[in-house]
């Protein structure tokens, strides 16, 4: 039977493959002429305004088709990208910039100092460093066409980093006409001065972006280092393709039909290291998991209460649960702010590295009074990683011996769920889970969900005005040794009040095909150096 | 001519229905919009502004006579989320939908009919049996159990046809077809099935009838008999399955569209649900409502050509 089947097959390949082949050329040679990278992003762009929308989707976006002032090499130093050189005075106060000569918008207009200002502008309102930026300037104005003034009301450590923030929100440089638009409000002219250009034309939301190169980009001449220096395009063309299944990612990209697969499902990692026509791309920081409580509603309003999370938790079961094999998992980290980042600290979270500890979990909540009352956590039940995080989450609150009750729903409704303020039984939550990548975590300035803004806040709405007093004093603070200190003083308190619960800091590579070269490993997938 | 006229017209309630069910069931969800374009680190302040900038806090009544207002206006509104217009966020998947909607019923009809006459023909033999078990298997699969199957072995195992995606007509026929194949086999088996068994139960039906032993007595050959005398007279449900069926893919084939990333009306629908892109979602429900409604006319007046008893 078998034989039989085996002569069939040998006869219907060749018979079907001529017939198929007959119909044209090849599939691969059907496609776009012209050098071409594809890619299968990790997320559907959905929404083209990277100022209004903070996804990861949108800021990879941003990066195509828009530039930045400053922006972080890979080993984490701030570097200027459309600034030519700039000033601090002497008592750092003001700021003047000036824009390299050359650059154009997409429509062949100069960029100036005044987009430039109505960019930091519109940037300030919307991002959570920029909000501390803000809070500080005194004016922000354009000199001349070529150079703009910060001034400041105190010395601020931070300027250089945050005009150079590398993830969300970027402060990318929009002309004024597009940066005058209302931060609430989507922007439709992506009109930026990037290395790409986006066809709006040929998008095809839910299903394919496409880019082309922008020949009257003027590159810096320093090699490309991380986000910083010449952002040199070598392709023609660059195709986003959103498959939304991610077996049939894999094969594709298996297939050679893709050049790169941004975020493929932690466990295909394994079998595509094992492919020869395959490299894997690490980035050094990696992503940390989120576990958030409601700060104001029973039992977490009780900072008791939410300690007892902090010691339910073991990462490894978190990340494990995940799909993430050993190679792609940090060991229990005590760091809020990231392991491997200059920002790292062990300082509060002593106990906590040593691992769970059911019983001193259990401790704590009889100590915070706790008697059974229903616990919601809210079950994502389509990314990956939440819907894990969550399950685990659900079984350890069982073992601490909490009133759970898992309710399950897509990633939408649950992020419409948790902006509910009201106690569950008037359909709020109690935990919600999350991941953030680790240029988003990796500063008590960037780290969003560290802060205490209460109801001004994300959801979970930690209230803490010391920690917020705390922020503004690392942020203010210039000095690395000072800098230092108020970190470990940050992560004291964060492990004393709890704002949030790190489930695992893990690694998410990208995948590429081996005959790409150039491609740049920071965690966001760039398009220009890369050649094929 | 008047009968046509008649059920046009009677599209407007349909739709006029589906347009107040359709807003409601919406509108009165958990979940808006605003909270997903505020994204992770908003605060309830953040989304409410861009709440109000997507008016989206005005009055349901009001919201609701400003969409019918804009409706009547031949104007579907813009995306929440990309700004496009929902006319030409339907437009760009029409494409895709038609042609796989065109070749998964072709492949569909093209081996289910002759294999419905077939079994009914040779009815209790071991073809019929044969013939129905592969009906049984075909409906049995999951879609997307047959699709991995096929992408295993045309693309990666033979390499012969692409994994995913779709390429337009005016690309070129060559592509265009390729990337149809795999989609078109995956989706039609279950069609296919359910046509060959349609067919054969209404054949056998009519096989049984006296004019059909008549036509046998008087010579007439067994194609002829078959197709001539048999299948038209049983044509009638094996449209009408067929009809639905078109209607059916024309909604959109949401698994043959996730295996094969098809970007058709199906994916379309399921992405503006699961992020309550609401315009959108209105906007295909009243194209597809229109499409539904069009077709079963069309199928009522396709029986008027295989059954000149029929009349309107």
């Amino acid at each position: 039977m078998h034989n039989r089947v085996s002569r069939f097959a040998d006869f219907a390949k060749p018979v079907l493959a001529a017939m198929i082949l007959a119909t044209g050329s090849s599939f691969v040679h059907a496609q776009a002429s012209g050098k071409t990278i594809r890619m299968i992003p990790g997320g559907d762009l959905k929404i083209l305004d990277p100022i209004q929308n903070p996804s990861y989707i949108t800021r990879n976006h941003g990066y195509m088709i828009y530039d930045t002032l400053f922006a972080v090499d890979s080993k984490g130093n701030y570097k200027p990208q459309m600034v030519d050189t700039f000033s601090v005075s002497k008592d750092k106060k003001t700021y003047t910039f000036t824009l390299r000569p050359g650059l154009k918008w997409h429509d062949g207009a100069p960029v100036v100092a005044a987009d430039a200002v109505a960019s930091i502008k519109r940037w300030w309102v919307k991002d959570v460093t920029g909000r501390f930026l803000a809070a500080q300037a005194a004016s922000l104005e354009a000199k001349d066409d070529k150079t703009f003034v910060l001034t400041l009301k105190e010395p601020f450590g931070l300027v250089i980093e945050a005009l150079g923030k590398p993830s969300s929100n970027v402060p990318f440089m929009m002309p004024e006409r597009v940066a005058k638009t209302d931060p609430n409000q989507q922007i439709t002219d992506t009109t930026g001065s990037g290395p790409f250009i986006f066809k709006k034309d040929e998008w095809v939301p839910g299903n394919k972006v496409v880019y082309v190169k922008n020949p009257s980009y003027v590159p810096r001449k320093e090699p490309a280092d991380g986000l910083t220096g010449g952002k040199v395009v070598k392709v023609d063309r660059v195709e986003w393709i959103y498959i939304p299944d991610q077996n049939t990612a894999l094969a594709a990209f298996n297939n050679g039909e893709m050049d790169i697969f941004e975020l493929p499902q932690a466990d295909f990692l394994d079998s595509l290291e094992k492919n020869p026509n395959v490299k894997i791309a690490k980035d050094s920081l990696g992503c940390q998991g989120w576990l958030r409580p409601n700060h104001l509603q029973p039992p977490f309003n009780n900072p008791k209460a939410r300690q007892a999370l902090l010691y339910m938790v073991n990462q490894e079961e978190y990340l494990a649960a995940a799909g993430f094999s050993e190679k792609y998992r940090v060991k229990q980290t005590a760091a809020y702010f990231m392991s491997g980042s200059v920002n790292a600290t062990d300082a509060g979270g002593e106990a906590v590295k040593a691992g769970q500890n059911i019983a001193k979990a259990k401790q704590l909540l009889k100590e915070a009074g706790y008697k059974g009352e229903k616990v919601v956590v809210l079950v994502p039940s389509d990314p990956p990683v939440q819907a894990a995080a969550a399950m685990v989450t659900v079984q350890n609150l069982k073992k601490i011996g909490m009133n759970v009750e898992a309710q399950a729903m897509d990633w939408s409704t649950l992020l419409g769920r948790r902006a509910k303020k009201e106690s569950v039984e008037n359909g709020g939550w109690s935990i919600f889970h999350t991941y953030s990548v680790g240029f988003d975590v990796m500063s008590p300035v960037v780290n969003s969900y560290v802060g205490g803004a209460g109801e001004a806040g994300p959801a979970g709405w930690s209230t803490d005005p010391q920690m917020e007093a705390l922020r503004m004093a690392w942020a203010k603070e210039s000095n690395p040794s000072k800098r230092k200190a108020i970190t470990d003083q940050i992560q004291k308190r964060a492990y004393d009040q709890v704002p949030y619960v790190n489930f695992g800091q893990f690694y998410w590579p990208m995948a590429y095909r081996a005959n790409l070269k150039g491609l740049i490993n920071i965690g966001i997938p760039v398009m220009w150096n890369v050649d094929k | 001519m008047k009968y046509v006229i008649k059920r046009i017209l009677a599209l407007i309630p349909v739709l006029a229905v589906v347009a107040v069910i359709v807003f409601l069931l919406l509108h009165l969800g958990a979940s808006d919009p605003a909270v997903l374009i505020a994204g992770d680190n908003a605060s309830t302040s953040d989304i409410e502004q861009i709440r109000q900038k997507l008016g989206l806090n005005r009055p349901l009544l009001e919201q609701f006579f400003s969409w019918i207002w804009r409706i009547l206006h031949g104007d579907m509104g813009v995306s929440v989320f990309t700004g496009l217009p929902v006319t030409t966020m339907i437009r760009q998947r029409l494409e895709p939908t038609f042609w796989l909607t065109l070749s998964t019923m072709l492949f569909a009809v093209v081996l289910a009919v002759p294999m419905g006459i077939i079994a009914a023909w040779r009815a209790g033999t071991w073809i019929d049996r044969a013939i129905m078990a592969l009906a049984v298997l075909a409906f049995s699969l999951p879609v997307f159990l047959i699709g991995y199957f096929l992408i295993f072995g045309f693309s990666i195992k033979w390499a012969i046809l692409p994994v995913q995606g779709f390429h337009s007509i005016a690309d070129g026929f060559g592509p265009f077809i390729r990337h149809l194949i795999l989609p078109a086999l995956s989706g039609g088996l279950i069609y296919m099935a359910l046509i060959a068994r349609m067919t054969r139960a209404t054949m056998l039906e009519v096989l049984g009838e006296d004019y059909i032993r008549t036509a046998r007595a008087k010579g007439v050959g067994n194609t002829r008999l078959l197709v001539r005398h048999a299948l038209k007279n049983a044509a009638v449900p094996i449209i009408t399955t067929i009809g639905l069926g078109v209607a059916l893919l024309l909604g959109g084939v949401i698994v043959t569209e996730s295996v094969f990333a098809i970007p058709g009306i199906g994916r379309l629908t399921v992405d503006s649900v699961l992020r309550r892109d609401y315009p959108v979602i209105q906007g295909i429900v009243l194209v597809t409502s229109a499409v539904y409604v069009l077709i079963n006319l069309a199928i009522d007046l396709l029986y008027t050509v295989f059954d000149p008893r029929i009349r309107y």
